[in-house]
Formats: C-alpha cells, structure tokens, sequence
C-alpha cells in the first residue's frame, strides 16, 4: 500500500462517519493546526492525538495536519500567529504552559495577546512531587521534618513550569537547589534515578510511565501532588491520584506554610495557568461565531465519544477537556493573574535566582 | 539465569511477529520511504516519520512498528549518498564519512567508497542488534551507572578527536575547535538564559545554530563553490574507477575494525543524553590510530569509512536503550517513535520500564526489525550505488545550481525561517576560508557539536558535586572520579597524546602550498576579532549567572591564546612556513578558471532574490540564468532542467507537507501553494 493509498482509506473511513452541519462546511479543505514546539514535545504529542480525532467530527471531514513552527521557547509562534486574521477558518493554534509563563511574566519577547484569540478547546494536566526513599521515610504528611535537608533538583529553568514545584517547596520552608538546564522532565527523572538528583516531580503521565514504578519499588516516595480544580475553582486532590494528598493539604499541615496570603495566591495563579489549563487550541482574532462553534461542537463530539476516555488517558491523561464556553473560562483563569501575584512571583524570580525577565 | 530464561521464548515470539510475509513487506515499504527521504540532506527521519503518524493510530502494533523501524533505521544508511557523492554531511552520523568518502568520489571511486560504506553500515546494525539481544536485559543499572561526570568525559573524550584532526598546525586545529565551541554558544544559554552574541533584537539568534546549518556550511558550501570554480565534474576526468565489488572486498579486509567500531557505536549509543553527535569522531579517532600508515587518512582512505559507518547504524540500536527502557528519547525521531508508538494497536504499549517487563517480545521485534531494515536497506543501496556513482562523472556545472537549491531548501526546513539561508551563506563564508587557509574543518564542527553538551554537562556536574563536597570531602571525591570517569580520563589523555604525534600527516585539505602572508594574515585578525568580541560578550554576564558565563569566558580565552601564539608564529616565520598555508597560492583553486566571489555571487542571488520574491519563483529565475549564463546549456536543456528542478522541490515539499521560504512579494500577494 502507498501512501496514496492510505490516504484515500483513511479519507473513505472518515467519509463514513461525517456528521451532517449546514452552514459550516470544509469539504476539500485542509486545516492547519500550528504547534509553537518541535515535533518531539509533549504538545506535539497532544495535537497528534486530537488531529485524527478532530478530523472525523468537523463537517466536511477536512484533513487536519498539524505544523510545527518551534523558536524562543514557543514565543516565535505565538507572535506570528498573533499577525494572523480569520479567512477562512483553516488555521488553528495550540499553546503550552510554556506560552502562557512569559505572557503572565512580561517577558519582553511577547508580542501576543492571549484575549484578540478564539478559544475552542482546552485541556489540562497534573503533577506530582516525590522524594527518594532515605528522605520519604521522613515525610509524614508534612514538611517539618523536611526542613534541615539539602535536596538536589534536576529544572529546566525557574521561569518555565518548573515554577510552580520550586515555589511549592519554598513555600514549605524545604531547602531544593535547583540544577538547571536540563531538557525534559525525562531527563530530571534520570538524574533522581542515578542518585543525583533527590527530589523531582512529573507531570501525570511521566509520573504514570515511569515514576509509579519508582515508588513500588521502593526507590521513590509520593510527597503531593499539585491537586485538581473543582467547578469553583477550589483545590482538590487530583481525580487521577486520590491516595497522594494535594500540596494545599500538606502546606496546611506544615508549620509556617499558609495557605492564604500573597505567596498562596501567586502560586495557585500560576499553578492553574500552568496545570489545569496547560493546553489551549485557538483560532485567530476576528472568527465569525459560526465557524467558532464548528469547532467547539466538534471537539464536544471527540470527549464524547465512547472509547475516548480509554485512548485519551494512555496519551493526554484522564484530564478534563474543556469545549466551548467552558474553553473560554478555563483560558481566561488560565492566562489572567492578579498584578499582585505578578509582582511577588517577579520579585521572587530575582531574589532567588537573580533572574529578571527585563 | 532466570533473566534469560525469560528472554529466550520472549526472543522466539518475536521471531514469529516479525517473520510474517505482511510484516516483511511493511518493513521493506518504510525501508523504501527512508531511503527516499534520507537521500535528501537535512530532511531525516524526523520528516518521515511526522508522515506515517496519522496512519499509526489504531494500527496493528507489529506492522505499524515494521513501518516506523523501517523508515528510521535505514535514514543513516541512505544519507551517506550525500556526503559521500557531494560532500555534502546529511545528518550528523555522516559527518566523519565526507572527510574520506568525498575524496574517493572524486578520484572517481564513489562505487567503492559507497559499497564499504554500506556493507559497514549493514554489519554495523547486526552487531548492534546481536548485543543489545543480550544486554538489554541487564541495560539498567549499567546505563545508570552514567552520571553527569561520566557523561562530561565522553563529551571530552569527543572533543579530544580534535588532536587527531588538528591539521599540520596543531595550534590552528585548537582555535578552528575554540571557534566552533563559540559558535555554539551563540543564543539563549540553557542554564540561567542570559544572551551569548545574541540579541532579543535579531530573535533568530537566541534559539542558537542548529547543526545542520553549520555542517552544510562548514563542508557542503566550500567545496561546491571550489568544484564550480573548476568547472569539471566531480571525479577527476569523468572516470569511474573501482566498482561496488571493490568496496565489499575492502570491508572484508577490515572486518575487525568494523567490528570494534560497531561496540564503540553501541555503547555509546545506549548512553542517553549523548546522542550520536559523539559516536562518529569517536570511531574515527580510532580508525586513525589503529591504522600504521595513517598518511591516506583525509585524501581517501578507505578505513576512516569503514569506521564511522559501522558505528553509525550499531549506534541506532544502542539509542533504543534509553529509548526503550527509559523513556527517554536519544534523538528527534526517537521522540516521534515514542509518541507513535502510543498511537498503535489500542494504546496499551507503553515505552518506560514496563517495557521489558509486559512487553518483552515486542521490545525483541524492534531490535530485529531494526537488523533486518539494515540488512534490506543496504541490499537496496548497494545495488543502487554503481548507478548513482555515475553522478560524479556530470561536469559539475549542471549539478550545482540543483546542490544550491537542495542546501537552500536543507536549511531552511531546519527552523523554517528566512535567516536559516542567511546562516547558511554565513557559515559557508567561514567554511570557505577555513578551508583556503587549511584550518581544521573537521575540529571546527567537532567543536561546534559537542559545544553544548560540554558545558551543559560541565556545568550541572560541577553543582551536584559543590553539593556532594558540603556534605563531606570523600562523598564529592567518589562523585567524580568514578572508575568509569578515570578509566575514560586514561583513553583520552593517550589519545590526545598518540592524536598530536599523527595529526602531521593527516592532511584533510590536502598539501596545502604556503605563499605570501597578508590574506592568511588578515584571517587570522578576523577570527581574533571575533574571539575578543565574544570574550568581552561573555564578560559582560552577571556572575550570578556563573553557569551561563564559564564555558564561553574559558572557551574563548584558551581560542584567543592559541591565536596570539599563532600571530606571533606569523610575524617571526617566513612565508613558506606551513602557517601561511594559502589554496588560493597554487593547486587546484588557484588554477581554476573561474573566481571565488564571482561564483559565490550565484549563491548570493538566489538568496536575496528569495528574499524578494520567494523560493520557487527565486529558483525559476535562477536556474534559467544559471544554466543559461554559467553553463552555456542551449534553451531547450535550460527549460527541461529548470522543470525538473522546480518539480523535485514541489513534489518533495508536497509528500512531506513543508513550506517554502516566502519574500517580501508573499507578504504583499495571496499566492497558491507552491508560490506562497
């Protein structure tokens, strides 16, 4: 078979399938869904999985393909898709965390205004912190016990993601030296695994593909994970590992740690900007509401299919997918932090790693 | 015991996956679409397999992985048609094969530096997969067992093949490596971010050069230009030399080098984090020193083929460690792989350390397929080579507005921008002199590639070990110097050693005739001009951003020492001294009947008329004047060429699903693909 071939299968089978849409219709078309990373990231990863999915659903069955436009850690892309205006509804966007850090920091590079976009879907993620088993003996819930120990950190820079755990373990007054410059949170795995490294979290499927079995061998012990957001936009733990308490849970049983105050506020900021709604897919300013809603009932129609609970939790995680006006609320929790919590994360960044985002 | 126990009817089941006649004939198919698009430089496998990812979703685990491994595995075999054939380094495990591949070509034995190659490459994949059947069930804790320090030596031990291929003048071979560890630095620091000869004004520079740029401009521009300049065809006469039976023989006589070279490729391969950027140097280092008479080496010796070839591929099924076991991906395609293969079947083949565990047998079929695409891919290649060898023989003037076109478009897919064939002239400028003024090409890029790994890895090892130095003297002694890190320490301080004494008579440019002082002089006064830039650039870091600042505070100081040596060598010496070494003085560039910058203006104008109207129009308008003007080809010629040109670039663009550069006539007109 040739690729031709495949092709036309893949073309007939979805053909099959197409649901019936009057007034939007991209029969023949090809939509282009531009990533601002390599091929070889985990947002890469996640366009790949809804790509297929999102091409039976849509009317006329378009081809979605997805492009790859990486540089300045997702800054180039988002620039130029900032440039971009609606034509003909064939262009979509998706962001990271890693676009929406710089943004809420101010980062010079930004030129991108996250409220001139369209957002259709949203999805998001969660983490969890573990230690190694010398120092996990004497986790109790808490983190006083934690308090003496010198513990090494494999991070791919205080700016990035990597904020939300470093912020966390200040916060609980643990002393985490941070080794940066490491690429992908694989690699931070593998230096905690060599020994190197004695403290590390994952994001729920790295934690799932490799840590868990860390933890049943005994290697590794569960500290928290970051939690879950409920309908009110409360912490919860997260669905995917009730057993692990939040960091809310331990924070509060640690002495000095508050859970209300400037430093709380900044870290639950950047913890739903970065975990909740890490994932966002845009179309570009000035989309008409018909095409808009093309997409959402179409991506309504993928979380609703039967087996995608299964195919979604081996490649994206058991996450929320957010459609429509739920992808509105989630992206505007997602990209909007208080100037206050701005303020104290901005001032932390340079107190505690000279890094100013100037 | 019990670990093989295991293993054994897992290794039988996966003997009965792969031997289906469906399954074979998926892998013969990836294998053909591989070759396809590993003939292109600059493509890889990362294009390809972004191609077959929409079709791996639900699809039955063993074909889908027939197809993937097909296509990945044989992208190292097919990319040495580029650099052997036109010099021209398609990915960076063909980097060490230009330095003797390209020179057979042209003394008109492509066929047989081709078919070494490729039986190496083959033999090379077999032993790999033939180890890791054995080790990779007890992989884990050895690969563990490399931490940061270790990983910093192989890095070095890399660097130290820069003593081997130094050139006649050992001092010019260390600036060319400072230079190109330099320029590796350019952009955003990994570390603590802080800018290196980089502006947030210019945002092309902080993401730094990507390798492919650097290789095409290093090696594939210079000897473009110098071959147009002569204007004959690539082997000397038009004459084919020894033929495809010639190369097996020659691997056959040097069976045990190969056979140490694919250990080599597969224990550095199962290394994560290293990648193969090390692998080849490394091999070639050790052709170099386990051959006597080492005076071939660089002018077409056939074992600095044999050697890189055999480690390249063995290296493939080494990077399935980490890959496998880890989840760890040890390159870009790696990455797509791990990624595909969550898509097949129902999604319950999980890469990580489940792997061996639940799904020993499949982790089997990958290590053979793997084997079994090298063994059909090499048969393909073999047969074709006698046929693509006679490229070589076409005056070279009608092949090198297509080798323009193909680096144009190379580069530019590297990071889809305007500025990547801007880098790419660039790069080809420095390549151009180093080579004119017989500095280390090879040095440069060794440099340049293993830039980021020695300081990343530097840097974080220094940090774990002021840490395991707090706790206590002894813990940060045993953190250092490991067994392992002594042992390589040993290897590479004898190879430097043995690598300085040989350098003398490895002359990779050739006998290069000194001549009059001033243009070598004025070079030098560049490149110083550069290094002092770059010093002062470096100094000017914040020392709390120490991390950003060490490496290229160090790199250029030691850069800039050799230099003022070297100037004062200049000022003392007389003109025949081999410092002076000039091509323009005498041999094959001085004779040529055409100039340097009339030739490069070509070059030139295809970019900047890009720059007005896009690639494919610049490209219609270029090849016509070109074929037209340079060639003198008759109308008729001119138009079937540039349709064929043009054809090519769309057809290739069009499968793989790539832009064009667009100009400043894209911006102001809505065009149609291809135009846009």
């Amino acid at each position: 078979m040739t690729i031709k071939q495949l092709a036309t299968s893949v073309a007939a089978a979805a053909l099959i399938a197409s649901p019936a849409f009057a007034e939007v219709d991209f029969s023949g078309k090809t939509i282009e869904w531009v990533i601002p990373f390599s091929e070889t990231g985990g947002s890469a990863k996640w366009a790949n999985f809804f790509a297929p999915l999102l091409s039976e659903e849509l009317p006329g069955n378009p081809t979605v393909v997805v492009k790859f436009m990486p540089g300045a850690g997702s800054t180039k892309g988002a620039n130029w898709f900032q440039e971009q205006e609606h034509e003909d509804g064939t262009l979509m966007f998706g962001t990271s965390g890693s676009t929406q850090f710089p943004y809420l920091l101010d980062d010079p590079r930004v030129r991108y205004e996250y409220s001139d976009w369209v957002p259709v879907m949203a999805s998001g993620t969660g983490g969890v912190a573990y230690l190694n088993a010398e120092d996990g003996a004497k986790f109790d819930g808490s983190a006083n016990n934690l308090k003496g120990i010198d513990f090494i950190y494999g991070s791919q820079g205080a700016t990035r993601l990597d904020l939300v755990p470093l912020l966390a373990w200040e916060m609980l007054g643990m002393n985490v030296e941070p080794v940066f410059g490491i690429k992908g949170r694989g690699d931070g795995r593998l230096m905690f695994e060599r020994g190197e490294a004695t403290i590390d979290y994952q994001t729920s499927s790295g934690y799932l593909g490799a840590s868990a079995d860390l933890v049943a061998q005994g290697k590794a012990v569960p500290m928290m994970t970051w939690g879950a957001l409920d309908e009110d936009g409360n912490i919860v733990r997260d669905p995917t590992f009730p057993d692990i308490p939040t960091f809310k849970e331990v924070c509060e049983a640690t002495d000095g740690c508050e859970t209300k105050g400037e430093a709380w506020d900044a870290w639950k900021a950047f913890f739903v900007a970065g975990f909740p709604v890490q994932k966002i897919a845009f179309l570009p300013a000035g989309t008409p509401d018909d095409v808009r809603d093309a997409y959402a009932a179409a991506f309504d129609a993928v979380r609703n299919r039967e087996d995608f609970a299964t195919i979604a939790s081996k490649r994206v995680g058991k996450y929320g997918v957010f459609v429509g006006e739920g992808a509105e609320k989630a992206t505007k929790a997602g990209t909007s932090v208080s100037p206050e919590a701005k303020a104290f994360v901005t001032n932390w960044l340079q107190e505690a790693y000279g890094v100013s985002l100037k | 015991m019990d670990v093989f126990a295991t293993a054994m009817p897992a290794l039988g089941q996966a003997w009965a996956l792969i031997l289906q006649p469906v399954v074979l004939g998926y892998l013969v198919l990836g294998v053909v679409m591989g070759l396809a698009v590993g003939v292109f430089p600059g493509l890889g496998g990362i294009a390809g397999l972004s191609l077959l990812l929409p079709f791996m979703f639900g699809m039955d685990p063993v074909l889908g992985l027939a197809l993937m491994v097909g296509m990945v595995a044989v992208v190292p075999t097919s990319d040495t048609f580029a650099s052997v054939l036109m010099g021209i380094p398609g990915s960076s495990a063909s980097q060490a094969t230009v330095l003797d591949g390209f020179p057979l070509a042209k003394k008109g034995q492509a066929a047989r530096a081709l078919s070494a190659a490729f039986t190496s490459s083959l033999f090379g994949g077999l032993v790999g997969a033939l180890f890791l059947t054995m080790f990779i069930v007890v992989a884990r804790p050895l690969v563990l067992a490399f931490g940061l320090p270790e990983m910093l030596m192989i890095s070095v031990l890399g660097l130290s093949m820069v003593a081997v291929l130094a050139g006649r003048v050992a001092l010019k071979g260390l600036a060319a490596a400072g230079l190109g560890m330099l320029i590796g630095t350019i952009g955003e620091a990994d570390a603590g971010g802080s800018l290196r000869m980089a502006t947030y004004d210019i945002p092309y520079l902080t993401d730094g050069l990507k390798l492919v740029i650097v290789g095409l401009g290093i090696f594939a521009v210079p000897e473009i230009v110098s071959l147009l300049r002569q204007d004959r065809s690539i082997a000397k006469d038009a004459k084919l030399g020894a033929g495809w039976g010639t190369g097996v023989k020659d691997w056959v006589a040097n069976k045990w080098l190969s056979v140490r070279c694919s250990l080599i490729g597969v224990v550095v391969g199962v290394i994560p984090g290293l990648g193969g950027s090390v692998v080849d140097w490394i091999a070639y280092g050790h052709a170099v020193q386990s051959t006597k008479d080492k005076s071939g080496f660089g002018k077409g010796e056939i074992r600095g083929i044999v050697g890189p070839e055999s480690s390249n591929n063995a290296k493939e099924g080494g990077g399935l460690v980490p890959t496998l076991l880890f989840g760890i991906p040890g390159s870009g395609s790696m990455a797509i792989f791990i990624g595909a293969i969550a898509l097949l079947g129902s999604g319950d083949i999980e890469v990580g350390p489940s792997m061996l565990r639940d799904n020993l047998d499949i982790t089997y079929s990958i290590v053979w397929l793997l084997a079994l695409a090298n063994v059909v891919g090499t048969i393909l290649c073999i047969a074709a080579s006698g046929g693509i060898a006679k490229l070589t023989t076409i005056r070279f003037t009608y092949l090198a507005p297509f080798l323009f076109m193909l680096i144009s478009f190379a580069a530019f897919q590297s990071g889809q921008n305007f500025e990547d064939i801007l880098a790419l002239f660039a790069i080809g400028l420095i390549g151009i002199f180093l080579r004119r003024f017989d500095w280390s090409r090879p040095a440069f890029l060794i440099g340049f590639v293993l830039s980021n790994p020695v300081e990343k890895f530097s840097n974080q090892a220094f940090q774990i070990a002021s840490f395991r130095f707090r706790k206590s003297f002894e813990e940060g002694l045993d953190y250092l110097f490991s067994p392992i890190v002594i042992v390589l320490l040993i290897v590479t301080v004898v190879s430097v050693v043995l690598g300085l004494r040989q350098a003398k008579s490895i002359m990779a440019e050739g006998d290069v005739k000194s001549g009059s002082k001033r243009a070598p002089l004025v070079f030098l006064m560049l490149l110083m001009a550069y290094v002092v830039a770059a010093l002062i650039n470096a100094n000017m870091i914040p020392d709390y951003n120490m991390t950003d600042k060490i490496i290229p505070l160090a790199v250029s100081g030691i850069t800039l020492t050799a230099l003022l040596i070297l100037l004062v060598q200049m000022l003392l010496r007389p003109e025949t001294d081999a410092v002076f070494a000039d091509k323009e003085v005498a041999g094959e560039d001085a004779d040529a009947p055409y100039g340097l910058w009339g030739t490069l203006a070509w070059f030139a104008g295809l970019i900047v008329a890009t720059y007005f109207t896009g690639f494919i129009l610049a490209l219609l308008g270029f090849l016509v004047a070109f074929l037209r003007v340079r060639a003198q080809a008759p109308w008729p010629k001119t138009l079937i060429l540039t349709a064929a040109g043009i054809a090519l670039m769309c057809v290739m663009a069009g499968a793989l699903n790539r832009d064009f550069p667009p100009g400043l006539l894209q911006q102001a007109v809505d065009l149609p693909w291809p135009l846009k």
